[in-house]
């Protein structure tokens, strides 16, 4: 059943259950979130999508609170934006700004909206905690100087990787981001996916790999499949300088339909090979105890001799075929197809079925 | 007026709490029996009837809240807050003591009116004593058989105001951080493990079996009209009696202290008056002429809340208490929402400036601004009255806030 | 003293009984120690990162060790304008020792605590949960003197 509510003089008609966010959204507002994650649990804590439903004491998040019939709602009235401001001015009170460094500078939704509704400096700055965490682990930095406390990153550890590595500890102003016992991630479940840092809506969370390398924000962004394994990943490579600089996360399911942006430790921490001089380009051919560069085509006639001898001597079962998940399946068809069809041998096994 | 007027406490010292056996001699377990007799939707209308609402500050109708509870799911509970966190109130503490089985059937009574036998009490962790002594008095009812199939157990908080919200109390009995949900959904329709729950304080609870004992009308007749009943108040800073008493809802703030408190202590004059708890308004001594019931107090801008009386004579500075009370909220906001987990913070720190003579008029208008904003935008009702101590004395108190200043 | 292993699993069916096997542990041990607190994750199916957030969310609950005798000193507002403030400053004094900290020979941990509910008697410290009542500074060695 649809209902009928007004949003910012606009009258439109939502299937009934849906939260006020999404309707605002229909409606053409634009309505800032921090917490708000369409793959996760709602929270509906950072209170940055406050709307007005008219006659209501307060305002509502929209983010939780289901559409009601004949609600007349107003996105940007004055109360709305006063009290934006001041939640942007409270998270910046405790914020590191060191926007100019920052590894998210350019895609940050608390500098986007300061920025939007005009927040150049907080009326409430004072302490500031210093939470920034010095963790060894090669991949992610936690500079919870700059964490918003939206969330995000334990529901997506929980809802998304399954890890629970980590938690909020402590209540209120002190409560912060933290493994049990508030130790280093290595020390933890975390299995590096950086789920965390997909999520993580300000510089809170960000990639160690890619640091300093170029500022996602400003660099080309190209879609590819992972490598790995055979899941299919999407991947999105950060490209600068026609080098891979790091590896985003793109959620959109129509361009990341396998995974909707997640990755693992392999597909978004371990993209330096590519660039490595130590990877191979040509095929090699030991000779003498040492390896030469040779040609594709020199390097597939001599191991079809081979296996050719190999057959004729000891006869088709005496050769097998080990093939990989990280080729794709037609690929793995092929192999089978070449060893069942040409060779003559079943021995065909694959390195997932280990 | 001013006699007190014992219901709930009628029998306060003269009966053993935990025995059943002393309660039923005092004409306990009848208003379960009669509950029992009726089907669940008259009792419910009964309840609504009499016009009960909420004791723990939130003053809403209690049939009516149990009136949301759906009827098909197998299992609903019953859940009582004694988290009572609010400073200077012990009056469900009180009630246990004086008369714990009152509040176990109470709870049955609920029971039985929602489709229930699974009933918990959210005790604060302050009180280990009072649990052993509700283990007891639960122990003792079940043996005589006068619970019939309802069941009770006893959980313990853990130190955490917040928990006295309904929703954080339900995640704390799951074994949770005491986090309040959003809402809705409400506990009627998605409460403990997301099943139906009544959320009720002791003191609503309590009153059940006398209003199933003598009838809705009869409880409708005491008190203030749209708050009827009366109200366990606990007395407590500058009075001379410093203790308990349970009143009838019209009873005049001015009579809570100066007839049944005796007075400002050692005869001074009185400069404001919480009512309600920490998060209650600071009443001037021109609004002491209020009767006590939610809607009256409410009308003058502040709240009966938990129904302590927090009593401050002349020489008290007030912006020192407001000080002390604003590290009170910075330390019980759970954190989860911007607002109150950063705005109680700099309440507080704003308020220490303040305090110490570093404060200016900039301090007293930010003051302002985060108070709108953390009532209007906070995720729950810890962060929405939290600046209410502030707000109201920046009403009638500006004075002592504009002397400290730089 | 109990085991922690046999605490645990005395509440291990309780649903969400994590905080109650808290309590436990703590009646013996006076806080939870990490060996505990890990083990009471799996029993609860948790994981360490969420029975410590648990833990950490809690004011009665304490992660550190602490002392045989646990003193609060309630501050809030009725408790403070009875003069808690001078209270706490004796406390201090005689123990040696400040607010969060405990005693070189592990006997007293003193905590600060907001509202304990015994209002009738301001202002009010709690040791192991037992409250005393109208304590005046000149009271803390007398009081004190009495735990072993």
């Amino acid at each position: 059943m649809d209902i009928k509510l007004t949003i910012d003089g606009k009258e439109i008609e939502v299937p009934q259950g849906t939260m006020l966010l999404e309707a605002c959204r229909k409606a053409g507002a634009d309505i800032p979130t921090f917490c708000y994650d369409p793959d996760l649990k709602l929270a509906g804590s950072c209170r940055m999508c406050v709307v007005q439903p008219k006659g209501w004491r307060n305002l509502v998040a929209s983010c939780v609170t289901p559409a009601q019939n004949g609600m007349v709602i107003e996105t940007e009235s004055p109360d709305v934006v006063e009290a934006r401001k001041v939640v942007l001015e409270l998270m910046l009170a405790r914020h590191k700004l060191t926007c100019h460094t920052c590894e998210k500078d350019g895609e940050c939704n608390l500098q986007d909206y300061c920025y939007r509704y005009g927040v150049t400096e907080s009326r409430f700055a004072g302490k500031v905690h210093n939470l920034f965490k010095d963790d060894s682990n090669p991949f992610i930095e936690r500079d919870y100087d700059k964490c918003v406390m939206c969330t995000r990153c334990v529901r997506a550890c929980e809802e998304i990787t399954g890890a629970r590595a980590i938690n909020v500890m402590d209540r209120g102003h002190h409560a912060h981001i933290a493994t049990a016992y508030d130790g280093n991630l290595e020390d933890s479940p975390c299995v590096f996916c950086g789920q965390c840092i997909m999520v993580c809506p300000v510089g809170a969370l960000t990639s160690k790999i890619a640091a300093g390398q170029g500022k996602p924000a400003q660099n080309d962004k190209v879609l590819t499949t992972c490598t790995y394994c055979g899941t299919g990943c999407t991947l999105e490579l950060n490209v600068k300088n026609d080098k891979i600089v790091g590896v985003t996360s793109n959620r959109d399911a129509e361009w990341s339909p396998v995974n909707r942006g997640a990755l693992c430790v392999k597909g978004r921490f371990g993209w330096d090979f590519v660039n490595s001089p130590e990877r191979l380009t040509t095929p090699l051919i030991k000779e003498n105890g040492e390896f030469r560069p040779a040609s594709w085509d020199e390097a597939l006639d001599l191991a079809a001799e081979k296996i050719k001898g190999i057959k004729e001597k000891y006869g088709p079962d005496s050769l097998s075929m080990f093939s990989s998940a990280r080729v794709t399946n037609e690929e793995n068809y092929l192999a089978q197809k070449l060893m069942r069809a040409a060779i003559g041998s079943n021995n065909v096994d694959h390195c997932a079925r280990l | 007026m001013t006699q007190e007027y014992r219901v709930l406490l009628e029998h306060a010292d003269k009966i053993n709490p935990e025995s059943a056996a002393d309660y039923i001699q005092v004409g306990g377990y009848k208003g379960l029996e009669k509950a029992h007799s009726m089907n669940p939707r008259d009792l419910t209308d009964e309840v609504k009837k009499s016009g009960l609402r909420g004791r723990g500050g939130a003053g809403f109708n209690a049939g009516m809240k149990w009136s949301f509870v759906p009827q098909y799911p197998e299992t609903k509970y019953v859940v009582c807050n004694f988290d009572e966190g609010e400073p200077g109130t012990y009056k469900d503490r009180i009630i246990c003591q004086k008369n714990a089985q009152a509040l176990l059937e109470g709870m049955a009574i609920c029971g039985h009116a929602i489709g229930s036998n699974n009933g918990y009490i959210y005790c604060r962790g302050e009180y280990p004593f009072v649990v052993e002594m509700l283990k007891n008095a639960i122990g003792n009812a079940k043996e005589s058989g006068a619970l019939g199939e309802f069941n009770i157990e006893v959980r313990m908080g853990a130190g955490a105001y917040v928990c006295g919200e309904e929703t954080a109390l339900i995640e704390s009995i799951e074994g949770h951080r005491g986090e309040p949900r959003f809402k809705p959904p409400f506990p009627g329709v998605e409460g403990l493990w997301r099943m139906p729950t009544v959320v009720n304080n002791v003191e609503t609870f309590a009153c059940l079996p006398y209003i199933m004992t003598n009838g809705a009308d009869w409880f409708a007749g005491i008190g203030a009209k749209s708050y009827p009943g009366t109200k366990v108040l606990t007395l407590t800073g500058d009075i001379e009696n410093p203790t308990y008493f349970e009143v009838p809802t019209d009873y005049l703030l001015r009579d809570v202290i100066y007839e049944l408190g005796g007075g400002v202590k050692g005869g001074k004059k009185l400069k404001a008056v919480q009512v309600g708890g920490t998060s209650g308004a600071f009443i001037p001594p021109q609004n002491l002429d209020t009767p006590i019931d939610f809607d009256s107090m409410g009308a003058i801008g502040a709240a009966l809340g938990s129904g302590a009386v927090f009593v401050m004579d002349e020489s008290r500075d007030i912006v020192d208490i407001i000080n002390r009370i604003a590290k009170f909220f910075e330390h019980e906001s759970c954190g989860q929402c911007t607002p109150c987990r950063e705005g109680t913070f700099r309440c507080k720190e704003i308020m220490e400036r303040i305090n110490t003579g570093r404060g200016s008029l900039k301090d007293i208008e930010n003051l302002k601004v985060l108070a709108r904003i953390m009532q209007k935008a906070s995720l729950c009702g810890l962060g929405q009255a939290a600046p209410i101590p502030i707000t109201s004395t920046l009403e009638h108190f500006e004075y002592e806030y504009l002397r400290k200043l730089v | 003293m109990a085991n922690y292993m046999d605490i645990i699993a005395g509440c291990k069916d309780k649903p969400g009984g994590i905080i109650e096997a808290y309590h436990a542990i703590q009646k013996e041990y006076n806080y939870i120690p990490e060996e505990a607190l890990k083990e009471a994750a799996k029993a609860f199916k948790l994981s360490e990162a969420q029975a410590f957030g648990v833990a950490t969310f809690y004011s009665y609950l304490s992660v550190k060790k602490r002392g045989k005798y646990i003193i609060r000193m309630c501050e809030s507002a009725p408790c403070h304008v009875a003069g808690a403030d001078e209270v706490l400053k004796a406390m201090e004094a005689y123990l040696g020792i400040k607010v969060g900290e405990t005693t070189p020979d592990n006997k007293f941990t003193l905590e600060l605590s907001e509202c304990v509910g015994q209002c009738q008697a301001t202002p009010v410290v709690t040791i192991n949960s037992e409250p005393v009542f109208n304590v005046k500074p000149e009271m803390v060695p007398g009081i004190l003197a009495g735990y072993k």
